[in-house]
């Protein structure tokens, strides 16, 4: 089977094409400009990450909201229930950037970070 | 009315603001002043609470208010001064700015150099002529970005998304994540506006679909958009009869470009570029009005903040000499022109004896071509794409080299070369 990955690591945006077989391993890449290429594509396909920002309501604060990041990438399919968790976090002002605003992130062993003072 | 006395003003404490006054600060320009009308600093930034901000000034990728935070605290690290929630009504070629602030009153700063960096504006619906009501639920991308990151609310459930620029995307994935179903993205030109990595990241990630070459055509609702006819469209963009189709949303989010937010710069004379919708500037970033510089969004629409930033400190570096009396020119003047396949260049005119750094965008997309800059030097590029921004630097001393006192940037094929 062939699969196409479009590279983002720069914006050359290199078409990859892996051909994966039927254990869903992939037996040759081509298209790639570069080694970072092959790395993110074999990453893209095998257990694609992306790190989730968004909002957490926060107390006190000059804004209603704060915005946050994961830390470190998580797996791909764990955004949404990243964003149903974040939406019952309540933080309170005042924060300093990088302050943790939730420890262990889904057991993910990732941190929800401040991402301004706020 | 009271009145102040600034060795340099910067008019905007947005990204290109706050490096513009780091820079006339350590420059030596002893009194530096940041205006601002936003109750904070940091600019749009402060809502593009997305990552991928910073990948080339510091090396990792930050969120916008990230970028922001280090620049703000930079800032709050000197002693330069910043007027929050303040109005500039005007700036004179003289270099006094009158403002307005609700504890001063008016204030008449008088500034022996000025940096503008009030960055853009979004294109509204008006700009567009789409027939229709006026119905709720019609914004700019940037916002509903505001609603949404800042406010803490959203704006609707159901929307569709005009336009493939870089906030567009991005607010795809922002209203999905949150909750909200995206129908479609919408785009006029036959390749996405955004970058491609948005494209990947924000619509293809989500099961979007993006429709090329297709706009809007109609708006439906009275007192909340019910909905929105889109069309496939000709080369002239004009609908293509047959091709109609009713998409059922509540929310119509219009990402079509930004422009250049230069009022005050025109009403100080300063010239101002019919295709950037900026300022004209030489290599110092000074206008053609002596000791008003620019910089950032206000120039021309950037794409990458770290290029607003790289550009800002050098407009702030020599504001900062202006007022110090220390800026050294030299006589001869070289002309830069856009050539085949280029549709601007910044800065419009080189005269200093340093090395300038040129930003540039190409008008169409183009693969295995070679930039050449006047002649003087030549870089290939598997490829160039309207959305993403070029960058070259030439040295005084390849400078030397120029024959003439035009330099012409153009895109030729590698074939060719």
């Amino acid at each position: 089977m062939l699969k196409h990955i479009t590279c983002t690591v720069c914006p050359m945006s290199c078409d990859v094409v892996l051909k994966v077989g039927e254990d869903g391993k992939v037996l040759s890449l081509t298209g790639n400009r570069c080694a970072r290429g092959k790395v993110y594509a074999t990453k893209e396909h095998t257990a694609p990450e992306r790190t989730l920002t968004s909002i957490v309501r926060v107390n006190g604060g000059v804004h209603p909201v704060l915005p946050v990041r994961t830390n470190k990438p998580i797996p791909k399919d764990k955004l949404k229930e990243g964003m149903l968790v974040a939406a019952k976090v309540n933080a309170n002002a005042p924060i300093t950037m990088g302050d943790v605003i939730v420890k262990d992130f889904l057991g993910l062993g990732v941190d929800l970070v401040a991402t301004r003072d706020l | 009315m009271k009145k102040v006395h600034v060795d340099v003003a910067v008019i905007g404490g947005g990204p290109a603001g706050l490096a513009a006054a780091l820079a006339a600060r350590s420059e030596g320009a002893e009194k530096v002043l940041i205006i601002e009308r936003n109750t904070e600093l940091g600019g749009i930034l402060q809502q593009c609470i997305h990552h991928g901000f910073g990948l080339h000034r510091f090396k990792e990728e930050l969120t916008g208010p990230e970028y922001a935070q280090r620049f703000v605290n930079l800032v709050k690290d000197t002693d330069i001064d910043v007027l929050l929630e303040t109005m500039v009504l005007e700036v004179t070629p003289e270099r006094k700015i009158y403002a307005v602030n609700s504890e001063n009153g008016m204030l008449e700063i008088t500034a022996k150099a000025v940096v503008l960096a009030m960055g853009c504006r979004e294109r509204t619906r008006g700009a567009l002529r789409i027939p229709g009501g006026r119905p709720a639920g019609v914004y700019s991308a940037g916002t509903a970005q505001r609603y949404v990151n800042i406010d803490g609310y959203l704006p609707g459930k159901r929307a569709v998304i005009l336009g493939s620029g870089d906030i567009g995307l991005i607010m795809a994935r922002r209203f999905t994540l949150e909750g909200a179903k995206v129908e479609a993205v919408v785009e006029v030109l036959p390749y996405a506006a955004g970058l491609t990595r948005n494209v990947v990241q924000c619509l293809e990630d989500f099961d979007i679909p993006l429709y090329l070459q297709s706009t809007v055509i109609e708006i439906h609702g009275t007192k909340r958009v019910e909905g929105v006819t889109i069309a496939q469209v000709d080369a002239d963009w004009n609908p293509i009869p047959g091709t109609e189709r009713k998409i059922e949303c509540d929310t119509l989010l219009l990402s079509v470009g930004l422009v250049p937010e230069n009022e005050l710069s025109s009403q100080a004379g300063v010239a101002i570029d019919s295709i950037t919708n900026g300022p004209i500037v030489d290599d110092s970033m000074m206008t053609s009005v002596s000791g008003i510089f620019a910089c950032g969004n206000v120039l021309h629409v950037h794409d990458l903040v770290d290029n607003v930033s790289k550009e800002s400190e050098r407009a702030g570096r020599y504001a900062g000499r202006f007022a110090l009396g220390t800026n050294n020119s030299v006589p001869r003047r070289v002309k830069v022109q856009a050539g085949n396949n280029i549709r601007y260049v910044v800065p419009h005119e080189v005269s200093s004896t340093e090395p300038v750094e040129f930003f540039m965008r190409v008008q169409r997309p183009e693969d295995d071509v070679v930039l050449d800059v006047g002649g003087l030097r030549r870089i290939r590029k598997a490829s160039v794409r309207p959305s993403e921004m070029l960058d070259v630097k030439i040295t005084p001393e390849q400078l030397q080299n120029l024959e003439g006192d035009t330099l012409i940037m153009q895109i030729i094929p590698q074939k060719e070369a």
